[in-house]
C-alpha cells in the first residue's frame, strides 16, 4: 500500500530547478503548449489561422464552452456534474420535439423548466442529503439518458418545417457579424465570471469548496449553496440545449453524449483544480478554446476522429498532473 | 538539573549557522543561528510571526534556505525533503496537525515507514503491536485500531507525538505541543521528553507557555521579527528578561478590569441535554457578563457551544436567546439571531486556508460588506485594517493566504471574523490558543471591553488563569455535567480542580449567591 506520505515525498524529491520548471510550467504551460500548438498546426494547415477557420472553431466549441461555464461553478464549490451530457441530449430532444407540438415560445419554457428541474434533483440529493456528487451524477447521466430513451421511444425528432421558424436563431444566426452561439457564450461567461469574483454568493461558493466545515462554522448555507450551483449548471445545459437544437433543427436521441466529459477536459486544460475552492470561469473559456483548436487542428491535418480523442485526453491527463504536481509542491514545500 | 550541568559543556549534535529565509514579501529568518546539545531542552521563544516554526521546518527539510548551514554531528548537511532529514534522526512535531484523518491511529504513527513483510506486504500484526507499545508509553486510551478522524484534537496531539517515537531519533522538535493538550495530559509528555533526554536526545521546544519553559529546557534562545535576539540557560534568567528579549519591552499586563455592570439574561439554557455528550445543563450568561467554562478535554464544552450555535440538535432542554426560545436548524440562523463561535480548530473550523486574510476575516459577516449582494471592497479592506491594528496580526498584506500566516496570527484572522460580526452572544473556544503572552493580554483586554459595552460573552478555556483573568463568573463541566458555579474572583485553584475532575458535590452552587 502506498501511503499518503509516500505520495506526498514523490513530489517533493524534485530539485529546486525542476521545482522551479514545474512551476512556470503549470503556472504558463497551458498557453506555452497552446502557442507551440497553433504554430506546429499553422504549419502543416494553411487554413488553420484563417479567419473562417478560427470562427468555425469559436463557434463549435461554445456548445461545450457553455455548458463548462456551469460546471466551472459546480467544481469551485468542491464538486463534481458529469449528468451534464445526458442533460443536454434530453433538453435538446425535448425542445425538438415540442417545437412542433406546442410551438417554440412553449417549448424552449418547458425545456427550461424541465432541464432546471433534473438540475433540482442533482442538488436535491447533493446539497440536502449530501450524497457524493460524483455517484449521483454519474447515476443521473445513465437514468436521465434512459428517461430520453423513453421519452423518444427511440426515434430520433426534427422539426418538419425548418426554413420558417424564429427558433433558427439561437443556432443559425449573427448579430453584429459575431454568431450568437458565441455571443451567448461570451454573455454568460461575463455574467458569472462577475458573480464569482464580485459578489457573496460566489465568496460562499469558493469559501464552501475550500473547507466546507469552516464554511458552515461561518454560518454559510451550505446546502442551499450547493443546490444552487446545480441550478446554475442546468440553466447553462438549457441554454446550450438551445443552441445545439437550433442548429441541427433535429436531433439524435444521444447527441450529448461523451459532452461531460469534453466539458471537464476543457475546465481542466483551463487550470481550474478539480479540489474545489479555486479556479475561474476565465480559465474555462481559455481551456474550452484551446481544446477546440486542438481538436480542429489534428482534424485539418488528417487524422481520424478517434485519434483525436487519444490526443486530447493524452493532453489532458498531463495537464492534471502538471496542476498536481505544482499543488503538492505548494501545500507541501514552499516557493522560495 | 544534573543533566544541564553535564551537557553544559557537550559538543552540540546540531548547529544551524546564519540561516536565512525569505517568503515573497516576508523576511522570515534573517541570519539566525541556533544549536541543540544531546540531551538537552532547548527552548525556542518568540512573538507569534518571529520564525520560530519556520526555522525548525528549514532544519526538518520542509523549506529550502536561502542562506546558511545546517551542521549535523560536525557534517555540513542539505535536506532535501522532510524524509531525508527523519532519516538522519530529526523529527518535527508540527504545530498544525498533519494526520491522515481517514487512516488508523497505526497507520498515522507509522505513515512512510510502515513494516513490511516478503512481498512488500504491510505486515499488521507487527503495525498494531509495535504501534500499541509506544501508545501504552504514552499513556493514551485509546486504540490502534481507531480511526483519527474519530478521536478529539488532544488525542490526535498525542498521536502526532507517538510518532516522533518510531525510530531513536537524534533531534525532536515539538512545536508547540501543548496548544491542544489539557493539565491532565501534559505530565505524560513531560515525561515522554525526560525520556528521550535520558537517551541523549536533544530537544528543541516551542511553547507560548512560560511556566513550561522554565519547568523543561536547560536554555532558551529568542527570535524577533526573524533576528536571533540571543541565548540564555534557564537557570540564570527569570520570566521577565526573557519577555524583554522576546518583545523589546516589558509585558504590559491586561489591567483592564473585568466588567461589572450587568444587564438581563442574554443567553439561558436550561436542563440542555444531547444525548451522548452532556445532560441537563444549566446556565445563565448576562449582557455585560463575561462568563468562563472550564473543564477537562472531553467534558463536553464544546459540544455545548456547538448546541447553542446549531450545529448539534439537544434532545431535552430549552435555550432562550434574551428572552426567547430558540432551536437553531442552522449556523446560519445562529448567526443572524447574533451569535458568534470561535470554534477549537482553527485549521478545520475556522478557516480556509486557501482564502486570503481579507476574505477569511469577511466571511462570517458577508451581508455587512455588501450591497445588493455585491461586495463592497473598500468597506472588506476597512475591516480587515481594522482588525490588523487592534490584534497586530502579522501579514505582509491582506492578500496573504492564510494558510501562510504563523499559527499564532491564523488564530487572531478567526479572532478578527467573529468580532466583525457584532453579535450579541460571543462563545470563544479556546480563544488565545497559540498566541504569544504579549497579544494574549491584548485579546484579554479587547474581550472585557466588548463585554463593557453590552456583549454577553462566553469563553471556554483549559487554562485556569485565563478562566480566572477574564470571567466574572466560572461554570465548571466534568462529564457532560455542569458539577459547580463559582464567583471568579473568590475561587480557589483546588475548588477549581475538584469540581472538574468529578470530586466535588454533585449539586451547582447557586448561582444567585455570587451576583
Ligand atoms: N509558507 C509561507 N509563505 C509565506 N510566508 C510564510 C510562510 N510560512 C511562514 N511565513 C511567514 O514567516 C513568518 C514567520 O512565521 P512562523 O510560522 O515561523 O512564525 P512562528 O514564530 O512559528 O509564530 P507562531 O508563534 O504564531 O506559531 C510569518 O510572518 C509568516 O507570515
Ligand atoms: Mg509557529
Amino acid at each position: 500500500m502506498a501511503s499518503a506520505e509516500d505520495v506526498k515525498q514523490g513530489f517533493m524529491l524534485s530539485k529546486n530547478q525542476r521545482a522551479g520548471l514545474l512551476s512556470f510550467l503549470s503556472a504558463q504551460g497551458i498557453l506555452v503548449f497552446f502557442l507551440i500548438s497553433m504554430l506546429a498546426f499553422s504549419l502543416f494547415s494553411e487554413q488553420f489561422l484563417s479567419q473562417s477557420n478560427i470562427m468555425t472553431v469559436v463557434r463549435q466549441a461554445s456548445i461545450i464552452g457553455i455548458i463548462a461555464v456551469g460546471v466551472t461553478v459546480v467544481i469551485i464549490g468542491g464538486n463534481l456534474d458529469l449528468s451534464v451530457g445526458s442533460m443536454l441530449s434530453f433538453s435538446t430532444v425535448l425542445v425538438v420535439d415540442l417545437h412542433d407540438k406546442i410551438g417554440p415560445t412553449n417549448a424552449i419554457l418547458v425545456m427550461f423548466a424541465m432541464t432546471l428541474l433534473i438540475g433540482a434533483v442533482n442538488g436535491f440529493l447533493i446539497g440536502f442529503m449530501r450524497l457524493n456528487s460524483l455517484i449521483v451524477t454519474l447515476a443521473m447521466l445513465s437514468a436521465i439518458q434512459g428517461l430520453v430513451l423513453i421519452y423518444s421511444g427511440g426515434q430520433n425528432v426534427d422539426i418538419a418545417n425548418q426554413g420558417d421558424t424564429w427558433f433558427a436563431f439561437f443556432g443559425r444566426d449573427y448579430v453584429a457579424g459575431i454568431a450568437v452561439p458565441v455571443l451567448l457564450f461570451g454573455l454568460l461567461a461575463v455574467i458569472v465570471q462577475v458573480v464569482m469574483s464580485f459578489t457573496g454568493y460566489g465568496r460562499r461558493i469558493f469559501a464552501i469548496g475550500g473547507n466546507p466545515v469552516a464554511a458552515v462554522y461561518s454560518g454559510i448555507r451550505k446546502n442551499w449553496c450547493v443546490f444552487s450551483t446545480y441550478l446554475i449548471s442546468a440553466f447553462c445545459v438549457a441554454c446550450a440545449a438551445l443552441v445545439l437544437g437550433s442548429r441541427v433543427m433535429g436531433s439524435q436521441n444521444n447527441v450529448g453524449q461523451g459532452y461531460e466529459l469534453l466539458v471537464l477536459a476543457g475546465i481542466i486544460l483551463g487550470g481550474t483544480s478539480l479540489l474545489g475552492g479555486a479556479g475561474s470561469i476565465w480559465k474555462t473559456v481559455i481551456g474550452v478554446l484551446i481544446l477546440g483548436f486542438i481538436q480542429n487542428g489534428l482534424l485539418l491535418m488528417g487524422y481520424p476522429y478517434y485519434a483525436q480523442w487519444l490526443v486530447t485526453w493524452v493532453i489532458i491527463i498531463l495537464a492534471v498532473w502538471l496542476d498536481l504536481a505544482y499543488k503538492r509542491k505548494h501545500l507541501f514545500t514552499t516557493h522560495s | 538539573m544534573t543533566a544541564m550541568t553535564q551537557n553544559a559543556e557537550a559538543r552540540p549534535v546540531l548547529e544551524l549557522v546564519d540561516i536565512t529565509k525569505r517568503f515573497p514579501g516576508v523576511v522570515a529568518l534573517n541570519k539566525v543561528s541556533f544549536d541543540v546539545r544531546p540531551g538537552e531542552v532547548h527552548a525556542l521563544l518568540g512573538e507569534n510571526g518571529a520564525g520560530k516554526s519556520t526555522l525548525m521546518k528549514v532544519l526538518a527539510g520542509k523549506h529550502r534556505p536561502n542562506g546558511g548551514k545546517i551542521i549535523l554531528e560536525d557534517e555540513e548537511r542539505v535536506f532535501d525533503t522532510p524524509k531525508e532529514a527523519k532519516r538522519s534522526g530529526i523529527v518535527l512535531i508540527h504545530q498544525e496537525q498533519s494526520l491522515v484523518p481517514e487512516m488508523s491511529v497505526a497507520e498515522n504513527i507509522f505513515l512512510g515507514s510502515t513494516p513490511r513483510k516478503w512481498g512488500n506486504r504491510v505486515d499488521w500484526k507487527r503495525l498494531h503491536a509495535d504501534s500499541t507499545e509506544i501508545l501504552e508509553r504514552l499513556k493514551c486510551d485509546f486504540s490502534s485500531r481507531d480511526l483519527v478522524s474519530s478521536l478529539s484534537i488532544a488525542k490526535k496531539q498525542m498521536v502526532e507525538i507517538a510518532r516522533a517515537l518510531v525510530f531513536t531519533p537524534k533531534i525532536v522538535v515539538f512545536d508547540e505541543p501543548t496548544a491542544s493538550l489539557t493539565d491532565h495530559e501534559k505530565p505524560v509528555l513531560y515525561d515522554v521528553i525526560r525520556n528521550l533526554q535520558a537517551q541523549g536526545v536533544g530537544i528543541v521546544y516551542i511553547s507560548h507557555r512560560m511556566d513550561e519553559i522554565f519547568q523543561l529546557s536547560q536554555r532558551i534562545s529568542v527570535l524577533r521579527d526573524g533576528e536571533y535576539t540571543g541565548t540564555v540557560n534557564t537557570a540564570e534568567t527569570d520570566e521577565e528578561s526573557v519577555t524583554q528579549m522576546m518583545i523589546g519591552r516589558s509585558l504590559e499586563l491586561d489591567h483592564a478590569s473585568k466588567p461589572s455592570e450587568f444587564g438581563g439574561p442574554m443567553l439561558e439554557v436550561r436542563g440542555l441535554t444531547v444525548k451522548g455528550v452532556c445532560s441537563d445543563v444549566s446556565f445563565t450568561v448576562r449582557k455585560g457578563e463575561i462568563v468562563g467554562m472550564y473543564g477537562l478535554v472531553g467534558a463536553g464544552r464544546s459540544e455545548v457551544a456547538e448546541t447553542i450555535f446549531g450545529l448539534r440538535h439537544y434532545t431535552a432542554g430549552e435555550i432562550r436567546l434574551d428572552g426567547q426560545v430558540v432551536d437553531f436548524r442552522s449556523t446560519h440562523d445562529a448567526v443572524t439571531s447574533g451569535i458568534a463561535l470561535v470554534p477549537e480548530d482553527r485549521k478545520d473550523q475556522g478557516l480556509v486556508l486557501g482564502m486570503n486574510c481579507r476574505d477569511n476575516m469577511t466571511l462570517a459577516g458577508l451581508s455587512t460588506v455588501s450591497s445588493f449582494g455585491f461586495m463592497k471592497s473598500r468597506d472588506e479592506r476597512a475591516v480587515y485594517d481594522r482588525y490588523q491594528q487592534a490584534m497586530k496580526i502579522k501579514s505582509p498584506s491582506w492578500r496573504q493566504r492564510v494558510g501562510n500566516l504563523s499559527g499564532g496570527n491564523q488564530q487572531k484572522i478567526v479572532i478578527g471574523k467573529w468580532l466583525h460580526t457584532h453579535p450579541r452572544l460571543l462563545i470563544l473556544d479556546e480563544p488565545t490558543r497559540g498566541i504569544d503572552v504579549g497579544s494574549k493580554a491584548e485579546i484579554h483586554a479587547l474581550i472585557k471591553e466588548l463585554a463593557r459595552s453590552g456583549y454577553a460573552v462566553l469563553v471556554i478555556s483549559s487554562e485556569m488563569p485565563e478562566v480566572l483573568g477574564v470571567s466574572n463568573r466560572i461554570i465548571a463541566m466534568y462529564d457532560g455535567r455542569v458539577t459547580a458555579e463559582f464567583d471568579a474572583d473568590n475561587v480557589g485553584e483546588d475548588q477549581l480542580v475538584q469540581a472538574i475532575t468529578g470530586m466535588t458535590g454533585s449539586t451547582p452552587q447557586a448561582a444567585g449567591a455570587v451576583v
